[in-house]
């Protein structure tokens, strides 16, 4: 038994529906109690999609447990045949119909429907929606090629060099980070190196498209944990090797290039050179006339831009899945210049991974589901920008530290009405914009800091970016039944007592500020006093100074630096 | 703990009232595309401010309420789900012994609880955990610090604001055994606090009193029962805890509920019969919020008068706003669904709707769903789960989640009730996009 408040991943069967959601000609039937059904507003509410999910339930009650829900079963089976008229149809079970073994998929196969059945047993009760997802990809694609798989040890025929590489992108869902837009970045970069793309799936494909897999010479694992376990099994069964880099990033994107360029035996070295060429800082009439895609970002100049060097160093936090906490790791410290202080992963299929990239940043990995560790790991990174889900952005608006979304559990406001990619050159370019604007401008901060002696930067003045000093880049509210959030406390001043709840603050605290000490805090621009007061405290901690003075204050800026 | 079946209530009638219009019921048995009854927890837990509701689920449970909930995430929620792993199931760890090691973790860190609730769940229901007994053991170690009541909120047991229903029955047992045989008023249904001071300030006119609400705004603050307890039922989706208040000696005023000036007058009128409130004294307290009432609701009404509404079972609050649709709106029923019928707890508002109106009890949803589909009406209430899909083929909806948050009881919210009925459809009218 695990206390859990929130969860950043539901179970099994929403990651299955995610698949069915996400393709055409594909129904799920779910044995399910009555109200298993609310995941139907996750696809209509969140993503806004205007159709119902293709599922249907038994729904179940207690009344039928003694009669024959297997019955049930066959019913639903048999009316979502009769009404849907699908191609495919997947059978699973839900936590509470797991209990009662039933086992819908045989009794589903056993009916003799003239579409193929792919019976899904997802054990509810120690996997998740990431796993439920990638299993249902992944029987769904075995179930339908598994007499194409040519005799073991049967070499591919080569690719002739007069026809263009085609490439399978693996992975996008329903309910997805940005799927809808990655698809379309990485359609753009294949565009570049001359592939042509054979098969997206699951989302937009119909069964019929997955039977044409095996026709393309690798596989894009756009998701890992959607797709590594579907595109391991094509490359053992069909000899289509797998491109494994995440498009997230200029760099990642340039090795992305790079490795297809590998695998299918391509020069890119045209497309990699336009994107180092081009600060795409000419805005000259060729240029604004021009409907081509650049082939590069924006990130490198806007990042070499000098109203960047306040990025230098900013201490970054980041969580989400494995997916997108390991691509913005390598954006934070390479192209942004951040300093990584915490990374986890709520993903433990691919906890390996990300302890690697922290360990390269010298910082323990956080592997974990409970929102509440990840809380305690973000206070005692004391980061001043967290990369995270929409969990942590709630935990940074408690902490009062700028937040960025990076990753699901999807929100509404994740699937803007914008084009918002992650992934490629345009997906760069989102990100610098979503990742920066929660931070003070540059150039303003700068100035504040110079003109810090002026009334307008006395205590409670703020920046136009900001409507307090704790709610930095706070966007809009959620929807549904709207983002309550009454109890939250934000706005705290930063001086407050010992009981307030500032991050790096120990409740039992025996540091006191004098007045003096207090009064020259003061003076420090509230946007940095937070660091400067909790530097400080731990500077007397550690030397047990009970006492802060005003000389406590600049020993400490000495010692700590800024 | 005997499973129960959730829609099979018993028939019987508190006493024979005036002759029953026998309305046709289309029973239906397919997919029901309705919440569980731990979807209650989200209103309850902002009602009851003490309270802690620990589900005893799976994870399905725990996404399920954050789902409905619409990511509000308050500092900590009051809510929270044990999650059953493997090794619970296979019986590799005591249930009771994990349960209660989580309620320590949980109670060490929330001292301020002072009344737990332990949620039964599907999965706990059907693993038969006795979650009775595990409450009677953590009162052992934890009363009368924190007060542990349990309940089952399982969608094979409860549809939707059944959860408040079996929330507040568990309740009844711990209700204090009333002093004195004096009547007493008891109105029993979750209400918005503003709503409550308004009725609260209509019965101090009327000289109807003491006056005591149930649940109350402090889970430990809880109004006592017995002889002389008159209940008056703010919402139609309280069988279980009407039944086991009437065990404990009161005694129900059937009535309509207060939804719109006819249901608030009709509900206040019984209260002011059983107290012997004089004609003239109820006309004049009245009068001021009747007066109110129908200026409000007079704009709304130019809208909604003839056109259709179509009403899907969800929230068992379809028959009252029906009633409401129709007779004060000027509307016309294609259909009204409900999740099931309680005859003690519906006929006096079964008997207001128009003869032959469409009464459905149960769901097939695709099957409702077609017959919303060939009556085209202007405005159908359903979940979150079918609103988007109809608005997207031209259908103007109205999700009945809403119904069940928002303050609509009373005199003073009866033109906010039609107002979120004409909302959509002005909206509509409206955009030209």
């Amino acid at each position: 038994m695990e206390l859990t408040l929130w969860t950043y991943e539901g179970p099994p069967h929403v990651g299955t529906m995610r698949i069915a959601t996400a393709m055409e000609g594909v129904h799920y039937v779910l044995h399910a109690p009555q109200g298993d059904t609310y995941a139907d507003l996750l696809f209509t509410m969140i993503e806004r999609r205007d159709r119902r999910p293709p599922v249907s339930y038994t729904t179940f009650q207690a009344r039928d447990l003694g009669g024959d829900t297997a019955e049930m079963v066959k019913t639903s089976v048999r009316e979502a045949y009769e009404r849907f008229k699908p191609q495919v149809m997947l059978v699973g079970e839900s936590c509470t119909a797991e209990l009662i073994q039933d086992q819908p998929g045989s009794l589903a196969k056993s009916m003799n429907l003239p579409v193929p059945v792919v019976s899904l047993e997802l054990p509810a009760y120690s996997k998740k929606e990431n796993w439920g997802a990638s299993e249902t990809l992944y029987h769904l694609v075995r179930s339908l090629l598994l007499e194409q798989v040519p005799p073991p040890n049967t070499d591919r025929p080569e690719r002739d060099p007069a026809i263009r590489p085609k490439a399978n992108i693996i992975g996008p869902t329903a309910l997805g980070f940005r799927c809808r837009d990655d698809i379309q970045e990485v359609i753009k970069l294949l565009g570049e190196i001359g592939v042509d793309v054979n098969v997206i799936a699951p989302l937009g494909a119909k069964p019929d498209d997955l039977m044409r897999i095996p026709d393309a010479d690798f596989n894009i694992c756009l998701y890992p944990e959607i797709a590594l376990t579907t595109c391991k099994w094509l490359e053992r069964s069909f000899k289509q090797p797998t491109v494994k880099t995440v498009p997230i990033g200029v760099g990642a994107t340039r090795d992305f290039l790079t490795e297809i360029g590998e695998v299918a035996g391509i020069d890119v070295s045209a497309a990699l050179r336009r994107s180092q060429d081009d600060t795409l800082g000419n805005w000259d009439a060729a240029r604004l006339s021009s409907s081509a895609n650049p082939g590069a970002s924006r990130l490198p100049w806007y990042s070499r831009s000098v109203d960047s060097t306040y990025l230098t160093g900013k201490r970054v936090f980041i969580f989400g899945d494995a997916t997108h906490a390991i691509a913005a790791a390598r954006i934070a410290t390479e192209e942004l210049g951040f300093t990584l202080v915490g990374i986890g992963t709520y993903s433990r299929e691919f906890a390996r991974q990300v302890r690697e990239v922290a360990k390269q940043h010298g910082v323990e990995a956080v592997i974990s589901d409970d929102y509440l560790a990840v809380e305690e790991a973000v206070a005692e990174a004391a980061p001043e920008l967290v990369l995270g889900t929409q969990m942590e952005r709630h935990i940074a608006k408690r902490l009062g530290i700028p937040c960025a979304v990076i990753s699901t559990p999807i929100h509404v406001q994740d699937v803007p009405a914008r084009y918002s990619p992650q992934m490629g050159w345009e997906g760069a370019n989102v990100i610098f914009d979503d990742w920066v604007h929660p931070l003070m401008m540059g150039l303003e901060e700068h100035l504040i800091g110079m003109f810090k002696e002026d009334f307008e930067f006395a205590e409670g003045h703020m920046s136009h970016l900001h409507t307090a000093p704790h709610q930095t880049g706070e966007p809009a509210a959620a929807i549904l039944s709207g983002e309550k959030e009454t109890a939250v406390a934000v706005a705290e001043p930063l001086i407050a007592s010992d009981d307030s709840k500032e991050m790096a603050t120990d409740p039992g605290d025996v540091v006191r500020w004098t007045e003096d000490g207090a009064a020259e805090l003061k003076k420090i621009p509230f946007f940095v006093r937070g660091k400067v007061k909790r530097n400080t405290e731990q500077f007397a901690r550690d030397r047990n100074i009970t006492s802060i003075t005003v000389d406590t204050l600049y020993e400490a800026k000495a010692a700590i630096g800024q | 703990m005997a499973l129960q079946p959730c829609t099979e209530i018993p028939t019987e009638k508190p006493s024979p009232s005036a002759p029953i219009q026998e309305l046709p019921v289309l029973k239906e048995r397919g997919q029901r595309e309705v919440f569980c009854g731990l979807t209650g927890i989200v209103w309850l837990h902002r009602k009851m401010q003490d309270a802690f509701f620990l589900v005893v689920g799976s994870r399905t449970c725990a996404h399920l309420i954050q789902s409905a909930a619409g990511v509000m995430i308050f500092a900590e929620p009051r809510f929270g789900t044990a999650i059953l792993g493997e090794r619970d199931l296979a019986g590799l760890a005591d249930a009771n012994d994990e349960l209660e090691r989580v309620v320590k973790e949980l109670l060490d860190r929330r001292p301020d609880i002072g009344t737990l609730f332990l949620v039964g769940s599907c999965p706990s229901e059907v693993i038969k955990l006795d979650l009775a007994k595990a409450a009677e053991k953590l009162n052992h170690r934890y009363f009368p610090k924190t007060r542990v009541l349990n309940y089952s909120g399982s969608g094979i047991e409860t549809t939707f604001t059944q959860g408040e229903d079996a929330c507040l029955g568990s309740m009844v047992p711990v209700l204090p055994a009333k002093e004195t045989e004096e009547p007493a008023l008891l109105v029993v249904g979750s209400l918005a606090d503003v709503v409550e001071d308004q009725f609260k300030r209509l019965f101090n006119q009327l000289g109807i009193g003491p006056v005591a609400f149930f649940p109350p705004r402090r889970a430990s603050d809880l109004p006592s029962v017995g002889k002389g307890t008159k209940m008056l039922i703010a919402q139609p989706f309280l069988s279980e805890t009407v039944r086991l208040l009437m065990k404990r000696g009161a005694e129900l005023l059937p009535s309509p509920y207060p939804f719109g000036i006819e249901g608030t007058t009709a509900w206040l009128k019984t209260a002011a019969e059983a107290w012997g409130v004089e004609e003239e004294k109820f006309e004049q307290a009245i009068a001021p919020s009747v007066a109110r009432a129908t200026t409000g609701l007079g704009r709304y009404k130019e809208v909604l008068q003839g056109r259709k509404a179509f009403l899907f079972p969800d929230s068992q609050l379809e028959i009252p706003l029906a009633r409401f649709l129709s007779r004060e709106c000027g509307m016309e029923l294609v259909e009204v669904g409900t999740p099931y019928i309680d005859r003690m707890l519906m006929d006096a508002e079964i008997d207001l709707l128009p003869p032959g109106t469409a009464l459905s009890e149960g769901q097939d949803v695709e099957k409702q769903l077609d017959r919303c589909r060939a009556a085209r009406p202007d405005i159908t209430v359903c979940g979150l789960g079918l609103a988007n899909p109809l608005e997207a083929e031209g259908l103007s909806t109205k999700w009945s989640i809403e119904l069940v948050f928002s303050p609509l009881h009373g005199y003073d919210q009866a033109a906010d009730l039609a107002e979120l009925f004409v909302r959509s459809s002005e909206r509509r009218r409206r955009l030209s996009v």
